[in-house]
């Protein structure tokens, strides 16, 4: 899982557009309050499908799925094992 | 409290839609702000329908808002997107305060009072980017503190309260959002710019340097990205269809009674304008059944917020708002062909100037073109439903 995480602040630190800069921000924190944008976040997206390798479900393309580090890893990591989409 | 007893609202929409109708040019004309009808809403308490029962409304759908709002379209459109955004505001307080006491009593006195509210999201130096914000709120102990250049402010002179978007504190990100309700007790409102525009001119779109003092508890619970994600965003896009579809609809029965008194002169030779008409009727049914399939859209999802927050209803919304607002300019113009020159004309029965130039607004109302970059970004990611039934 910490492999996870660390490949998605990679990709959150090239794409994320933080003025404070992900290094700042805790798994758990709200990225939308630091200063995530709609169209960031799909930039983020199509990211992160790129880094694992993997297509995120229209279920799990909503606001939760990207609210912290620690949700994209839950979402990421779910679809990593093979679990069905969350409703 | 409630409803005038024993009529049902499109009865009383089509009340004010008729007292609408009689002072439509003279709004245009003047570009002044439609006060009969807003007067005629009041008395019919259509300010209220929106909000639950227990708060003194009427549990009304947002397709029965956008009943309404085609019924006063199709005689005045400024009076019917005054309307239309008193309850697009109107939506985010009921989606997003019924957990706070403040916004819960406030919505009462909505009812009880009839109270008009106004918005204020665009900012100078932002434009119509909306879900960004430079002025800040202030907040010290238990009040708040904000001054906004707000560009434009719709009636905002003639507003009971101004629902308005900041960032949340002196330190956040632009896009870190809240949403505030001011009652007109609580602001002052600087004119900065005369809304004198080729349409829409009875919306008062003025703009104003707005100073405001309140206690804090005023400021909506939920961030504002929530808010117009869950709630503004789709109502916008609904409600104003509902408008545009109003004037549509006009448009389309002014050529229809100008080809039935032309083939009632000359029976047995179609006028003309006949085949446009067709084509006309064709595309005002594309149209109705954007809206419909939107605003039903609109109500499945209410009750998921991830549904609301999911990148292919944000889709769904913006194309009912992209397909509303080029459709409506093809069928005004279609029957402007058909009517010709008295249509062309003011003052005549059939005169459809206003209606197109009212009608132009509404690629501009949000640009289409902001909406596009928008809706391409999104389908980077979005699945396509390739059913037809979804």
């Amino acid at each position: 899982m910490s492999d996870v995480k660390s490949k998605i602040r990679e990709v959150l630190a090239a794409r994320g557009g933080f003025p404070g800069g992900i290094e700042a921000l805790g798994d758990q924190s709200d990225l939308y309050a630091a200063g995530l944008s709609s169209f960031a976040s799909v930039q983020i997206m199509l990211a992160l499908e790129e880094a694992f390798d993997l297509e995120f479900p229209d279920s799990l393309l909503n606001r939760k799925t990207f609210q912290s580090v620690d949700a994209i890893a839950g979402a990421v990591q779910g679809i990593l094992d093979g679990a069905p989409a969350a409703e | 409290m409630n409803a005038p007893a024993s009529t049902s609202l499109a009865e009383r929409a089509g009340r004010v839609a008729a007292v609408a109708a009689a002072h439509a040019d003279d709004v245009d004309i003047k570009s002044r702000f439609p006060r009969e009808a807003v007067d005629a809403m009041r008395l019919e308490r259509l300010f209220s329908v929106q909000i639950a029962n227990n708060l003194g409304g009427e549990d009304a759908t947002i397709s029965d808002v956008a009943e309404i709002c085609s019924l006063i379209g199709q005689s005045c459109a400024s009076a019917a997107m005054v309307f239309a955004m008193h309850h697009i505001k109107l939506s985010s307080l009921v989606s997003h305060g019924s957990e706070s006491d403040w916004h819960r009593t406030f919505m009462r006195r909505v009812a009880d009072e009839q109270l008009l509210l106004a918005s204020a999201t665009t900012e100078g130096g932002i434009g119509g980017n909306l879900r960004n914000s430079i002025c800040a709120i202030e907040v010290n102990g238990a009040d708040c503190h904000l001054e906004k250049d707000a560009t434009v402010i719709s009636y905002g002179e003639y507003a009971d309260a101004i629902l308005i978007t900041s960032r949340a504190n002196a330190e956040a990100a632009s896009t870190d959002q809240v949403m505030t309700a001011f009652t007109k007790d609580q602001y002052t409102l600087e004119r900065t710019q005369v809304w004198d525009t080729l349409g829409m001119r009875g919306t008062c779109s003025d703009g104003y340097l707005f100073k405001g003092d309140a206690p804090a508890v005023q400021i909506l619970p939920k961030p504002f990205a929530e808010i117009a994600a869950q709630s503004m965003l789709a109502t916008s896009h609904l409600l104003w269809s509902a408008v545009w579809y109003g004037i549509a609809v006009n448009a389309m029965a002014r050529a229809q009674s100008f080809v039935r008194a032309a083939a009632r002169k000359s029976p047995g030779a179609p006028p003309p304008g006949a085949l446009r008409l067709a084509e006309a009727s064709s595309l005002l049914q594309l149209l109705k059944s954007n809206i419909i399939a939107g605003l039903r859209e609109f109500e499945a999802a209410k009750a998921d917020h991830d549904r609301l927050s999911s990148i292919g209803f944000a889709v769904a919304m913006n194309n009912v708002k992209i397909g509303s607002s080029e459709t409506i300019l093809i069928i005004i113009n279609h029957a402007m062909l058909v009517c010709g020159i008295l249509g062309y004309k003011n003052g005549t029965p059939y005169s459809l100037g206003r209606h197109l130039r009212d009608a132009h607004s509404a690629q501009l109302m949000i640009s289409n073109d902001r909406i596009l970059g928008n809706t391409s970004n999104l389908l980077l990611v979005h699945k396509q439903d390739t059913s037809l039934m979804g």
